[in-house]
């Protein structure tokens, strides 16, 4: 019997990518289905992200894309009656490893909601919300966690006179992006992203795509869509996922441009969905 | 014609809204009517109305200490029982060492005139209550005769009157203070020579040695309080030795000694702004004063501490607990046929009667838990006849109403936590919070407004409860408000409650008649407490709500 208690190796957490085998697979989905209670959402999945790049997940909705997307950090472990089969790999590791502590998992795994969802403190205290419980207490770390976060999440010029406000007095676009700044303060490796524009108007979506752009630069990203365009534009590989299935995964142009399966095609042409 | 029939007819169903709204007028003017009795008759007794001096017709069959004429307020005109169209006045007469009674009916058609002389002192004083009548002449300590003609009288009176505050004052520190703190003493030293005997029983050498500087002490703490009670004894008599004078409208003159004396005034000549000045105080005295003559007279301070420092500790008592049991059922236990019960019986408690709390209190914490302390540590002073918490006292008045009210705020809790946005707890958890400091920081102070109102509920309930105090520690009056500064800093002490003080007031006082201004007055204060306590709390959650405003939108 091996013991569920604390990660015996908790560096081994903390330790960057070692880019294991060479091919840069950061997550590494196998067999994968999974279960809400006795529906199952997704069929024996598989699909690989590779690291610094911008992965899109589409399809139409229902078909699983948040499903599988909130697996990646385990957000899906708070439904009650869940289960799954197959595996879900990170540098090699399984996230469903017994020495593996969800909490640790989820510091590598930053996420940004659909909804925007700030806390309701002030800006600063959004921004260093995991530090805080983290323990964190010296100032200067904290002041330059905000500062880095916002800067990252081309917020800063925009709040930095007014940091001690509350976050709900920001607008839209500018809630979501302080979203991805908290994300960013825990210095994840991957980012996941449910439609993180879906709720915002045409100018405060293009900031936030250019801000993906600059992002996977330090971050692998995994972002939820069901915008063609958007995929197309801030993507670098697309997978395709139809009734719990992924019908195809490849880089984003071949996938817009020369799709192998008819019903990516279809799909994407428009005719459904 | 049916077409025109048509379009008069309302819709079906509109009686119905008539009928809702109906209820609604129903139920506002009753509470509207309620408040407005014990507004109107709950400060009227604290303003200096006129005082009459009435004329009765001869042979009319009524009379006031066996004359025709009297003094008195008017204080309400009633229909005659069992008579067509007669009425009657029912007069404040005041006076009850003469008159036996400090209100009388009196029918109209048996009066003759009615005026109000300018010379009449209503006088307050500690005992029987006011007195109505005009002023003789000042006897001073020193057999000085002031009469009342003397320019010099109402200085010299009110003179008497600061003088005989200030002793009243030195010879209740002598009386209470004083003589107090000797008598807690003796006991202590009662305890341990109880506890020596017990030690040396049988050693009759070792225990006159070791009793000895006791006993010595005994004496000496003795001769102290009897000095003590000489000095209260001859300071009042000193005060007494002054004495007002006054004449009845029924003829007789009466004296006051000065130690009775509290405050005068003359009705019928104060100004406007006399009245209003004496209306404050009296509603001051009334808030900061103990009470007197079996609670009918002066104020109802100890009532207010009470029912304040009970509710107080009650909050204190059911928040934790409240909070953690909500936080418990809602966030960790998982949600289930077991949980749903306990929720459905938690929901029932709630509509237990609040006597039931009573006898439960009385039975498990009183006796039971009281009665096992007092037999772990306050064992030498049960044997001398007198539990500490074996008997009701303020912490198991508290701890009973904060088990009356839990259900009120792990309801209120429990709904607060479940509003909780998901969104909000999903943000957490995803910066890698666990669900303790999730809990912690986004939900709790999220759910902050609701569990506050929760708590204020709870409050206001335990604060108008009465029946179920009356078991656990409530009495009619208590000489010590509830409050030290030594071990068990007054928990186990007896105290006075303002639900209770209506209650006893109202129904329980000898002289009702006499009461009754108490008692509305009482109520309003009870009724302006729970509407402070309201008000104070949506107060709060709307500033809570702003600042902790949901995400969402
Ligand atoms: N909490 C849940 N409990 C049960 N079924 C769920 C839950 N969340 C999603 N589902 C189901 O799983 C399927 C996939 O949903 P989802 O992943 O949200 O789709 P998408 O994000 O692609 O629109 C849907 O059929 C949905 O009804
Ligand atoms: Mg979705």
């Amino acid at each position: 019997m091996h013991s569920v208690t604390t990660s015996p190796i908790p560096d081994a957490d903390m330790t960057p990518p070692d880019h294991t085998g060479g091919d840069g697979t950061c997550i590494n989905v196998s067999d994968y289905s999974f279960f809400y209670g006795s529906s199952q959402a997704l069929f024996d999945n598989n699909l690989d992200v590779p690291e610094r790049q911008v992965t899109a997940l589409i399809g139409p909705s229902g078909c699983g894309k948040s499903t599988l997307l909130r697996n990646f950090n385990r957000m899906n472990d708070l439904v009650d009656g869940v289960h799954h089969s197959g595996d879900i790999t990170i540098d090699g590791r399984s996230i469903y490893s017994p020495d593996l502590e969800v909490i640790s998992l989820r510091k590598r795994v930053g996420m940004v909601f659909q909804k925007s969802n700030p806390f309701p403190k002030s800006i600063y205290e959004n921004v260093i919300y995991s530090l805080r419980i983290q323990g964190v207490k010296s100032r200067g770390e904290l002041d330059a966690t905000v500062e880095r976060s916002l800067r990252a999440a081309a917020l800063w010029d925009e709040v930095k006179d007014r940091l001690k406000d509350s976050a709900l007095g920001l607008s839209g676009g500018q809630m979501q992006r302080l979203c991805i700044a908290r994300a960013i303060a825990n210095e994840p490796e991957i980012l996941l992203m449910d439609e993180p524009c879906s709720a915002l108007d045409p100018i405060a979506t293009a900031k936030i795509e250019e801000l993906i752009t600059t992002l996977k630069k330090d971050y692998t990203i995994v972002i939820v869509t069901h915008n063609m365009q958007q995929a197309s534009r801030c993507s670098d590989r697309t997978a395709f996922l139809y009734l719990g299935r992924i019908v195809e995964a490849d880089t984003t142009e071949t996938i817009f441009n020369n799709p192998k399966e008819k019903q990516t095609e279809d799909y994407i042409s428009g005719r459904f969905g | 014609m049916p077409g025109d029939d048509n379009t008069k007819r309302s819709p079906r169903g509109e009686p119905f809204v008539w009928l809702t709204s109906l209820g609604l007028a129903a139920g506002l003017m009753m509470v509207a009517g309620l408040l407005w009795v014990i507004v109107t008759n709950g400060t009227d007794v604290f303003w200096p109305k006129r005082v009459a001096e009435v004329e009765l017709r001869e042979g009319a069959g009524f009379e006031v200490g066996g004359a025709l004429t009297f003094s008195g307020k008017v204080d309400t005109e009633r229909a005659k029982a069992g008579s067509k169209g007669e009425t009657e006045t029912k007069f404040y007469i005041a006076n009850r060492d003469a008159y036996g009674a400090s209100f009388k009916y009196i029918d109209d058609d048996a009066i003759a005139s009615l005026s109000y002389p300018e010379g009449l002192l209503v006088i307050e004083r500690m005992e029987y209550g006011r007195a109505i009548g005009y002023p003789v002449n000042l006897t001073a300590g020193d057999g000085e005769v002031v009469a009342a003609d003397d320019p010099r009288f109402f200085e010299e009176l009110d003179a008497l009157v600061r003088h005989a505050e200030a002793t009243r004052h030195e010879i209740e520190d002598l009386r209470r203070k004083k003589v107090g703190r000797l008598s807690r003493k003796l006991e202590k030293i009662a305890l341990k020579e109880l506890r020596l005997r017990d030690k040396h029983a049988g050693d009759e050498a070792r225990l006159a040695a070791e009793l000895a500087p006791l006993l010595e002490q005994r004496e000496g703490l003795q001769k102290q309080s009897e000095e003590y009670a000489r000095r209260a004894t001859e300071t009042e008599a000193a005060l007494n030795a002054s004495k007002l004078t006054y004449r009845l409208s029924s003829g007789g003159e009466r004296t006051l000694e000065a130690g009775g004396l509290i405050d005068y005034y003359a009705p019928n000549t104060l100004g406007l702004g006399g009245r209003i000045g004496l209306f404050v105080s009296n509603v001051w005295n009334f808030l900061s004063a103990p009470p007197r003559e079996a609670n009918t007279e002066g104020g109802v301070f100890p009532a207010i501490f009470g029912t304040f420092v009970m509710t107080v500790l009650m909050s204190v008592l059911v928040t934790p607990l409240g909070v953690v049991a909500a936080i418990y059922l809602r966030e960790y236990a998982k949600q289930g046929p077991l949980v749903r019960s306990v929720r459905i019986a938690v929901n029932n408690l709630a509509g237990v009667p609040s006597i039931v709390f009573g006898v439960f209190g009385l039975g498990f914490f009183i006796y039971i838990v009281g009665g096992g302390i007092d037999e772990m540590f306050f064992k030498t002073k049960l044997e001398s006849g007198k539990p500490t918490f074996g008997t009701g006292g303020l912490l198991w008045a508290s701890a009973t109403l904060a088990l009356m009210t839990i259900p009120v705020v792990i309801v209120a809790t429990e709904e607060a936590l479940a509003a909780v946005p998901r969104g909000m707890r999903e943000a957490s958890l995803a910066c890698g919070a666990s669900k303790w400091q999730t809990i912690q920081r986004i939900v709790l102070p999220a759910s902050l407004p609701g569990i506050i109102t929760g708590l204020v509920l709870a409050m206001a309930r335990g604060a108008g409860e009465v029946a179920p105090l009356m078991l656990v520690g409530v009495v009619k009056h208590v000489e010590d408000l509830p409050m030290s500064t030594s071990f068990p800093f007054g928990l186990d002490q007896k105290f006075m409650h303002l639900g209770f003080h209506i209650y006893d007031l109202g129904f329980q006082s000898p002289d009702s008649e006499a009461a009754t201004p108490m008692v509305f007055a009482t109520t309003l204060l009870l009724v302006v407490l729970v509407v402070v306590l309201n008000l104070g709390a949506i107060l709060l959650r709307e500033r809570l709500r702003r600042r902790y405003a949901a995400a969402t939108f």
